[in-house]
C-alpha cells in the first residue's frame, strides 16, 4: 500500500504540472457550462404565466373558470388579472405585458355556441399554448357536465341546472386525480443541466491521464525501472487506477463547487449527489482503463477514449435534453452519463439517496465490468 | 587455458557470489535470445557483458533484475532466488536500464526522492540520501531544475543516480554510456571504478571494447545468446595467442577479397564490413605483403593499414569471426 501511495501521489503531482490536464479537468467544462447556461437561458428566473380574464358573462360558469384560474394563482403557476374590455385584453397581450388572456363571451354555458376566446402573447407562444389548454380542458369538463346532467335528469336545456353543476363539479376535488411524475422528476434547471452534462463529459476526459501514464512509463522505460525495484507489479497498476479516480473525484468535485458558487447551479442533496458522481468517476475509470488496455500507444489511446467519450456523450445526452428524441432516451441508458444525468433529475424532482440508488447501482456495474476487464488486460502490462 | 574452460559455465555457486547465474535460457517466438548462460560476480568485481547489439545482453540483464522471467536457469542474488516477485532480492539490486528511466517533468531532486522511497527509504532519510547522490553524480547545481531540461550527459548521470540510492550489493549498468559525450562517458566510468572500489559488486553491458578493458576484472562475452567465453581480460586475450589485429580500411569488392585472404596460411580470423576487413593473422608484418595483394588481386583497393597487439574486440573475432561491430 505504501508503493500505490508514493506512486499515486507522483501521478497526481505529473498531472497537477499538467496544463492541460487541469484545463481538461475543470477550466474548460466549468467555462463551457457557464457559457451554455448563460446562451441557453441559464440566468432565466422561472415565473408564472402572466393572464387576464375578460368576464362578459358574469354567470355561474363564467365564475368557475375565473375560480380555475384563481386556483392556479394561488399555486404561482399564473398570475391573473381582471379586465373589462376585450379590447383592452387584446391590447395588454399585443404589447407583451401579459402572455394571454381569456375572454368569456355572454351566455357561455347556456348558449350552445359560445365559446372561450383566448389571445395570446405571439412572443410567449408556450404560455399561450398553455392558456389554450386550459380553455379546451374546461370546456370539456363542460361538456361532460351537461352530457352527466342529460344522463341524471334528462333535462339537457336547463341551463341553470348545467349552470349549478358546472359551479359545484369546478369546486369538487376530484376523488382521484394525476400527478405527473415522471416530468416532475427528471427535469433539471438549465443551469444545473449544463453544469452536470459538461463536469459527466469532461470527467471521461480526466479520469484517462492517470490510466494511460500506464503506457507512457512502459514506452519511457520507467515502468521497466519500478519493476526492477521492490515494489510489487500490482501496486503500478493500483496506482494507476487510483490516480484516475482520484483525479476524476477531485476535478468533479471542483466543478460542482464552482458551479453551485457561480453559476446558482442545483445539485441536489449532498450525500445523494457524492454518491452519483462517485459511481460516475469509478465507470469513467473503467471504461477508459479499457480503451487504455487495448491501445498500444498513448497516442493511441488518447485518440481511441476521445471518440469513446464522444460518442457516449453524446448517446448519454450531455449534448441536448434527450428527453426530446425518445428513440435516444432509451440508448441513453446505456452509458454512464444517462444513469449519471437521471439520477440528478432523481434529486431535481425532491429525490434523495435512495431514489438515485439505481443510478448509483447501474454505473458501479459498468465500473465492475469493465474494470474487471482493464485489469485483467492491464496486469500483462507491467509485465515486460 | 583453452577456450573450452573459458565457455564452461562455474562448477559452483562461488561462496559469497553476489550474483550468481545459472543455465539461463530464453526464447522469443521460438527464436532463441538466451542459450545456457551462466557466470558469477562476486563482492567488489566488475564483471563486463561483451557483445555486439542483439547479443542477448539485455535479455540477461531482464532476467537478472527480475523483469523477465527465464525460461530456465536460476538466479540468485545475494543467496536469494530471482523472480518477478522477489522483492528482497530486487532490494539488493541497483538497476541503471539502458534507457533514461527518470521523469522528465519532476526535478532531478524529486525524481530520486521518489526512488528512494520506493526502494523502501523513509521520507527523511530518502531527502538525505538524495543529496548525497546528486552530489556523487555531479547534478547538484542543478537539482531543483526538471530533468527533461538536463543535457543527455546529466540525464544519464541521473539514471545512474536512481541505481545508487539504496546503497545495493549489486550494480547493473546496461550499456549506460549510449550517446554520451566523452566528457560525461569518462565521469560515468570514473563513478562505476569508485564503486567497485567501495565493494560494490558491477554487472556491466556493452558493446564499446574500450569500456570493458577499462572497468572489469571479468568479462563474458556474448554472442547469438551464448556466452562464448569468460575469464580474465589476459585469459581472454590469451586464446588468441600471439596473433595481430589488422584492419585494412579498403573499398571495393571486400566479399572476393576476405575470400581471398581466408586462403592464406597464415590468417585466423576475418571479418568483411562495410568500409574494410579486419583479420588476425600469426605473424601480419611478414604477412603483410601477401595480406596486401591478396586484397589488391581479389579488385578491393586498401586505403589504410592498422596493425594492433590482441585485444578483447581481438577475441571476440577470433571466437566469433565477426566484429563487435557488426
Amino acid at each position: 500500500m505504501r508503493a500505490v501511495l508514493i506512486l499515486a501521489g507522483k501521478d497526481l503531482r505529473l498531472r497537477l504540472r499538467d496544463r492541460s490536464a487541469v484545463l481538461i479537468a475543470v477550466v474548460i467544462p466549468f467555462t463551457l457550462a457557464l457559457i451554455f447556461a448563460t446562451v441557453f437561458g441559464g440566468n432565466e428566473t422561472p415565473r408564472p404565466f402572466a393572464y387576464a380574464v375578460t368576464d362578459l358573462d358574469r354567470g355561474p360558469v363564467a365564475a368557475a373558470f375565473v375560480d380555475v384560474l384563481d386556483r392556479l394563482a394561488e399555486r404561482d403557476i399564473v398570475t391573473v388579472r381582471r379586465v373589462a374590455d376585450p379590447a383592452e385584453a387584446a391590447e395588454l397581450a399585443d404589447g407583451g405585458t401579459i402572455d394571454a388572456a381569456f375572454v368569456l363571451p355572454a351566455g357561455i354555458g347556456t348558449d350552445g355556441t359560445a365559446a372561450i376566446e383566448v389571445i395570446g402573447n405571439v412572443n410567449a407562444p408556450t404560455a399561450a399554448d398553455v392558456a389554450r389548454s386550459l380553455a379546451a380542458a374546461f370546456v370539456d369538463d363542460l361538456t361532460s357536465v351537461r352530457v352527466a346532467a342529460v344522463a341524471a335528469a334528462g333535462e339537457p336545456h336547463d341551463p341553470r341546472r348545467i349552470a349549478a353543476l358546472a359551479e359545484r363539479a369546478a369546486r369538487f376535488t376530484p376523488p382521484v386525480s394525476v400527478v405527473d411524475v415522471s416530468a416532475q422528476r427528471r427535469i433539471l434547471d438549465t443551469r444545473t443541466w449544463f453544469a452536470a452534462a459538461m463536469a459527466v463529459f469532461f470527467l471521461f476526459f480526466t479520469v484517462q491521464f492517470g490510466v494511460s501514464s500506464l503506457i507512457e512509463e512502459r514506452a519511457g522505460g520507467t515502468l521497466g525501472r519500478l519493476l526492477a525495484m521492490p515494489v510489487p507489479p500490482g501496486a503500478v497498476l493500483t496506482a494507476k487506477l487510483l490516480t484516475s479516480v482520484l483525479f476524476g473525484a477531485s476535478s468533479l468535485a471542483v466543478l460542482i463547487v464552482a458551479t453551485t458558487a457561480f453559476m446558482g447551479a442545483s445539485w441536489g442533496a449532498p450525500l445523494a449527489v457524492a454518491a452519483l458522481a462517485g459511481a460516475a468517476v469509478l465507470a469513467a475509470t473503467g471504461v477508459t482503463a479499457v480503451v487504455a488496455s487495448l491501445a498500444r500507444t498513448a497516442e493511441q489511446a488518447g485518440s481511441w477514449q476521445a471518440v469513446l467519450a464522444m460518442l457516449l456523450g453524446m448517446l448519454g445526452g450531455v449534448f441536448f435534453p434527450i428527453e426530446r428524441v425518445p428513440a435516444l432516451k432509451a440508448l441513453s441508458w446505456a452509458t454512464p452519463h444517462g444513469w449519471f444525468l437521471g439520477g440528478l433529475g432523481e434529486l431535481a424532482g425532491g429525490g434523495s439517496l435512495r431514489e438515485v440508488l439505481p443510478a448509483v447501482a447501474a454505473m458501479c456495474g459498468f465500473a465492475a465490468v469493465t474494470g474487471a476487464v482493464a485489469v485483467v488486460r492491464l496486469r500483462k502490462a507491467v509485465r515486460p | 587455458m583453452t577456450l573450452r574452460q573459458l565457455a564452461a559455465p562455474p562448477t559452483s555457486t562461488g561462496t559469497g557470489a553476489v550474483l550468481s547465474c545459472r543455465g539461463l535460457r530464453k526464447s522469443y517466438d521460438g527464436r532463441l535470445a538466451v542459450d545456457g548462460v551462466s557466470f558469477d560476480i562476486g563482492k567488489g568485481e566488475t564483471y563486463g557483458l561483451l557483445g555486439p547489439n542483439g547479443a542477448g545482453k539485455t535479455t540477461v540483464i531482464s532476467m537478472v533484475v527480475g523483469i523477465l522471467p527465464p525460461d530456465a536457469g536460476d538466479i540468485r542474488v545475494a543467496g536469494l532466488p530471482m523472480t518477478l516477485r522477489a522483492l528482497a532480492a530486487k532490494s539488493r539490486i541497483g538497476y541503471v536500464p539502458q534507457e533514461i528511466a527518470v521523469y522528465p517533468d519532476l526535478t532531478g531532486r524529486e525524481n530520486l526522492r521518489l526512488f528512494a522511497r520506493l526502494y523502501g527509504l523513509r521520507a527523511a532519510a530518502a531527502r538525505a540520501r538524495a543529496e548525497e547522490v546528486l552530489e556523487v553524480v555531479g547534478l547538484s547545481g542543478r537539482a531543483g531544475d526538471r530533468a527533461g531540461t538536463y543535457s543527455g550527459g546529466m540525464q544519464r548521470r541521473l539514471n545512474i543516480g536512481a541505481g545508487l540510492l539504496h546503497r545495493p550489493d549489486l550494480l547493473i549498468l546496461d550499456e549506460p554510456t549510449v550517446g554520451v559525450d566523452p566528457q560525461s562517458r569518462n565521469a560515468i566510468l570514473d563513478d562505476v571504478t569508485a564503486l567497485s572500489g567501495r565493494g560494490v559488486a558491477v554487472l556491466y553491458t556493452t558493446h564499446y571494447m574500450e569500456e570493458a578493458h577499462r572497468l572489469c576484472d571479468r568479462v563474458g562475452i556474448i554472442d547469438a545468446g551464448r556466452l562464448v567465453a569468460q575469464g580474465t581480460q589476459r585469459e581472454l586475450t590469451a586464446l588468441v595467442g600471439q596473433c595481430d589485429r589488422v584492419r585494412l580500411g579498403a573499398t571495393g569488392d571486400l566479399a572476393s577479397a576476405g575470400e581471398a585472404l581466408e586462403r592464406l596460411g597464415s590468417v585466423r580470423g576475418i571479418a568483411v564490413g562495410a568500409d574494410g576487413i579486419e583479420l588476425l593473422d600469426t605473424d601480419a608484418r611478414t604477412a603483410l605483403p601477401a595480406i596486401l595483394a591478396a586484397v589488391s588481386g581479389a579488385g578491393a583497393t586498401v586505403r589504410s593499414v592498422t596493425l594492433e597487439e590482441p585485444d578483447l574486440e581481438a577475441v571476440f573475432l577470433h571466437l566469433t569471426g565477426r566484429s563487435l561491430r557488426d
